[in-house]
């Protein structure tokens, strides 16, 4: 790698990479996100090179393993380039026909196409595609084109060349204005306007300032996965984000505060960072502007709690994550008492294309006070899971059945619950809501990081708050009285209901609770640990009637208000649940229908479980 | 530098820029309650009873009094009904929490607030975890032989590895700090024990008293760069 | 476990020994011997001039580091959310009880350690669990003996 040390010499190097004949040359993209990995991307990859070997020299081909491109649910996915064919659900057993008939003859292989449901014609090219036409790719619109472990792809692909334009032409005044005007606000959950945190921590006295990248990524965020994406499959995007956000605040160090279950993420940015300092995109003197930066990896411990900013602070000094109390903020003293600004990723990774299309061209994406666009996780039960990027004012509707395909299975849509583990549960009536910042506020839930967790009428919105308050109650750090006490209570209350010992006034209690959660709890973590009660409290309390009154479970999820049965019509006399059964409350020989005494039975459900047959029915 | 200005309860209040709002309101005579604020020790904001309700009518919003500084122009209210609402449900949650803590039942009982509806933990829990103990010992005694372990569900204040604690000097600070009298302690035969670990305690060489645990002596000693022998003389007797 | 001393020394070499290294000292000794033998804490303490109450109390706030040694195999259910609304929780009591461990535990024998996660990062193969660096997706109680059996046959 040479190093670059004026624009002019990026410039030429960019132009001698884009001019090389293997820029024109054919690629097969094998997609390497989270949801492709443990459906065997890895052994697609070998296949195909293992095949090209073969082949030799005749077929000349560029083999890269991508970062995530989308849509999880149709893993392992490979796309074909120029044309941008994507082939579905890749097994190695594909891939010498893949070579075969489309790399050297062209021709579609239609069984590893997308399906139209209407007609069931393939669709094998990504414009033809609902799932991808849909979106507006930014922060993820280099996942199906680079190899992210090559800086060359990156730059390539017009990476770093914001970097540039800032260094040489812009003054970080001009810079914050550029970001004040794109309304790019923290993409972690927070929401609050970039550019405004970057000013309160340039104006703060001193001459050493931080800037921190919050990677701590929902630790257990379930599903939330859109930073780790990107950290993963576009790394580089994240240090040039930061070079750009250093130079606005006047930061010459920067830390990535990483989740240790992200070893491959840590990865990534290990080597980005080395390849970035080789150049000397990253270092003393970067592009001969006088601007130095380094940046460090800094590794997580396993605390949800230390996504939150001033906990993050504390664990990098050593300590527990224990949330401080502000004023004063962190802009002002924060890492080691000096001035910090803690970003996102996703907001990070924005600002490369803020700068090279302009701050108009953001600002014109998405709604009034919430601009550009959006990665969101879709998961649950919907027909296609995934990541999907769309610009902020997309409907909950467009995202859950134009993009997410509907409930699977012929479910019927429940709730969404958005934002995280304290986000609130939206109910149907909202599915037409334009999905911003604001608006999901004012349904009582959060934007939080993106995640959007669909539930059909298998989920019982009680067990969901009861699962939440479980995490939550797991994750606190303890400082605080309302939420470390809190949280207990709240568990301990939904764990009486969901066992059938609910009183009818704990729900008076739990509203009681939660209000002063949210006002006097030390940090965001306590202040939203309520929303999802209250979120189904509101549009769900039939639900918890019906667990306190008439000691049923609606949507048969609450064991202990269950009742298990054994159909001998559809009995084959298997035994499995005779052998699993804990409480030795199946009779039954082989061959002959079993039999589940009720007094013995300690509903854990396994025998519902294990039976292949559907023989054990449930009801409350 | 030039004074601060603002209203509490109504009343305009002058103060040093940098001063708590808790302090502020005690100069005066607003009292404000707290359970884990004391003047020997840095503010840290645990319990939230010290809240407070700042900000213009309308757009309010509550805070620690304890940590929060005086701002030119801030409307304080230290007892408005939303601040009553939430001390009183932290006192019912702390009467679950610490059942045998006295000092919680009468801060509860004055805010009229007698039982709880939450679940109680052990009847003979008492502490609170307000963290003073451990504050003292690490900002006060400076030897940190104690500390917060672990998360919310088992918090507690506790020795490294819960086994005696080799820094600990057998001082008692945190016994004679601590509001509900949770630290273990007793002296006898001139053995003092706290926290699991027997001390052994030095009588004045004059009038044959005990003056403290040999072990605090020697810190001191080590601290002052003195011989220890000069600490084995009581303050009476010198 | 015998814990060698020069590896010891070189991890805590490797750090300039501000109080800020605690966490990054303590992770590489998690990672390198499974757990994080009291002694050595001791000495973590000594050298990085850090209260060892403040390293026992990071030890037990994060939970990444564990006090006890894990087992050779670890097993981790995800108990996220979308894993949960899919069945974490019978795949998890399936795995305790075959395997007669409680969340959190080891095998007597050391062999396996169980315990649940956040998220595992691929929520379309839900339910899902990991033993070491493996993945299973798309799992099922009935799954369960046959991908234990494979591991204690393997050791």
């Amino acid at each position: 790698m040479p190093k670059l040390e004026t624009v002019k010499q990026l410039e030429e190097y960019r132009r001698r990479l884009l001019t090389h004949p293997d820029a024109q040359a054919s690629q097969i993209l094998v997609c390497g996100g989270p949801g492709c990995i443990p459906m065997g991307s890895e052994e697609v990859a070998a296949a195909f090179r293992r095949e090209l070997k073969e082949r030799g020299p005749a077929v000349k081909v560029l083999l890269k393993e991508s970062g995530c491109q989308g849509w999880c649910s149709k893993a392992v996915k490979v796309m074909i380039r120029p044309q941008e064919i994507t082939y579905q659900q890749v097994i190695p057993q594909d891939v010498p026909e893949i070579v075969a008939e489309t790399l050297i003859q062209g021709k579609i292989l239609d069984r590893l196409c997308y399906r139209d449901p209407a007609d069931q014609t393939a669709k094998a090219h990504k414009s033809e595609i609902p799932f991808y036409q849909g979106q507006q790719p930014l922060v993820l619109g280099k996942m199906d084109l680079i190899d992210p472990t090559s800086l060359d792809d990156y730059l390539a692909a017009g990476g770093y060349r914001a970097i540039q334009q800032v260094l040489a032409q812009m003054s970080p005044e001009a810079v914050i204005q550029a970001v004040d005007r794109s309304g790019l606000r923290g993409r972690g959950g927070g929401g609050f306007p970039t550019g405004r945190k970057w000013r309160f921590c340039r104006e703060a006295s001193g001459e050493v300032k931080y800037l921190i990248c919050n990677a701590d990524e929902g630790e257990g965020d379930s599903g939330a996965f859109m930073d780790r994406v990107v950290m993963e499959g576009n790394p580089h995007a994240v240090l040039e984000g930061m070079v750009i956000g250093g130079y606005a605040i006047g930061a010459h160090q920067g830390f990535i505060y990483v989740r240790y279950e992200y070893p491959l993420a840590v990865k990534r940015l290990s080597l980005a960072i080395d390849q970035a300092r080789q150049c000397g995109l990253l270092g003393a003197n970067i592009l001969g502007s006088g601007f130095a930066f380094e940046v460090k990896i800094s590794k997580g411990a396993g605390a949800f709690v230390c996504g939150e900013e001033t906990a993050l602070i504390a664990s990098m000094e050593g300590k527990i994550g224990e949330p401080r109390n502000r004023p004063p903020y962190p802009a002002q003293h924060g890492l080691w008492g000096k001035p910090t600004v803690i970003n996102n990723v996703e907001t990070l990774a924005n600002l490369p294309e803020i700068i090279n299309r302009g701050a108009d061209w953001f600002a014109a994406i998405g709604s009034e006070k919430s601009k550009g666009t959006k990665v969101f996780s879709l998961v649950g039960a919907v027909n296609h899971t995934g990541l999907v990027e769309v610009p902020m004012g997309t409907s909950l509707r467009q995202i859950v059945f134009d993009l997410g395909g509907g409930i699977r299975d012929g479910g019927e849509f429940k709730a969404v619950q958005t934002g995280g583990p304290s986000g609130g549960c939206i109910p149907k009536e909202y599915l037409d809501l334009p999905v911003d910042y604001d608006s999901l506020q004012s349904v009582g839930s959060i934007m939080g990081s993106g995640l959007m967790i669909v539930m059909d009428q298998n989920s019982c919105m009680v067990d969901v708050a009861k699962y939440f308050m479980s995490f939550l109650h797991d994750e606190s750090c303890g400082k605080c009285t309302p939420c470390r006490e809190g949280t207990k209570q709240l568990l301990e209350i939904l764990t009486e209901i969901t066992q059938g010992r609910g009183q009818e006034e704990y729900l008076v209690l739990m509203e009681e609770l939660c209000a002063t959660m949210r006002s006097a709890s030390l940090c965001g973590l306590g202040q939203s640990a309520v929303t999802p009660v209250l979120s189904t409290l509101k549009y769900f309390r039939e639900e918890y009637e019906a667990h306190i009154q008439q000691k049923k479970c609606p949507a048969l999820v609450c064991r202990p208000l269950l009742k298990y049965t054994i159909d001998p019509e559809t009995c084959t006399g298997c035994l499995a649940c005779v052998l699993e059964c804990p409480a030795e409350a199946i009779q039954g020989e082989a061959g002959e229908p079993h039999e589940l005494d009720q007094e013995l039975c300690v509903k854990c459900g396994m025998c519902h479980a294990v039976c292949k047959f559907e023989a054990v029915k449930v009801e409350s | 530098m030039s004074e601060i200005s603002l209203t509490i309860d109504g009343l305009a209040v002058k103060s040093q820029p940098g001063l708590s709002l808790l302090l502020a309101a005690r100069a005066y005579g607003i009292d404000i309650p707290t359970l884990c604020h004391h003047d020997d020790l840095k503010p840290e904001g645990h319990c939230r009873l010290c809240l407070v309700e700042i900000g213009p009518p309308g757009h309010t919003r509550l805070v620690n009094s304890c940590t929060y500084p005086v701002e030119p122009g801030l409307i304080v209210q230290t007892a408005s009904e939303k601040v009553l609402q939430d001390r009183r449900m932290v006192l019912e949650l702390l009467l679950a929490q610490a059942p045998a803590a006295e000092l919680i039942q009468k801060m509860a009982a004055e805010h009229g607030v007698y039982e709880t509806r939450f679940k109680k933990a052990d009847p003979q829990a008492r502490c609170i975890l307000c963290a003073q103990c451990v504050r003292t010992c690490r900002e006060v005694v400076g030897v940190s032989a104690i500390s917060m372990a672990f998360r919310t569900p088992k918090k507690m204040v506790a020795t490294p590895f819960n086994e005696e604690s080799e820094a600990c000097i057998g001082c008692g600070s945190c016994v004679f700090i601590c509001p509900t009298n949770v630290i273990a302690y007793t002296e006898k035969d001139g053995i003092r024990t706290v926290w699991g670990r027997n001390f052994e305690l030095q009588p004045c060489n004059v009038c044959g008293n005990y003056i403290a645990p040999k072990a605090q002596l020697e810190h001191w000693a080590k601290i002052t760069g003195d011989p220890v022998e000069s600490f084995f003389v009581c303050r009476d007797c010198r | 476990m015998m814990i060698n001393q020069d590896n010891f020394d070189a991890i805590v070499s490797r750090y300039e020994g501000g109080a800020g290294d605690l966490i990054p000292v303590l992770q590489d000794i998690q990672e390198e011997y499974n757990y994080l033998p009291k002694d050595q804490m001791k000495v973590v303490a000594a050298r990085m001039q850090v209260p060892l109450a403040q390293v026992y109390s990071v030890a037990t706030f994060f939970k990444m580091f564990s006090l006890e040694p894990k087992g050779r195999h670890q097993i981790r259910v995800c108990l996220g959310t979308a894993c949960h609304l899919r069945g974490g929780q019978p795949l998890v009591e399936m795995v305790s009880r075959r395997l007669g461990v409680d969340i959190g535990k080891n095998t007597p024998d050391l062999q396996f350690s169980l315990e649940t996660v956040g998220c595992l990062g691929s929520c379309a193969q839900a339910p899902l669990l990991m033993v070491d660096n493996q993945y299973f997706g798309r799992m099922s109680v009935d799954k369960v003996p046959k991908i234990l059996k494979s591991y204690k046959n393997q050791d």
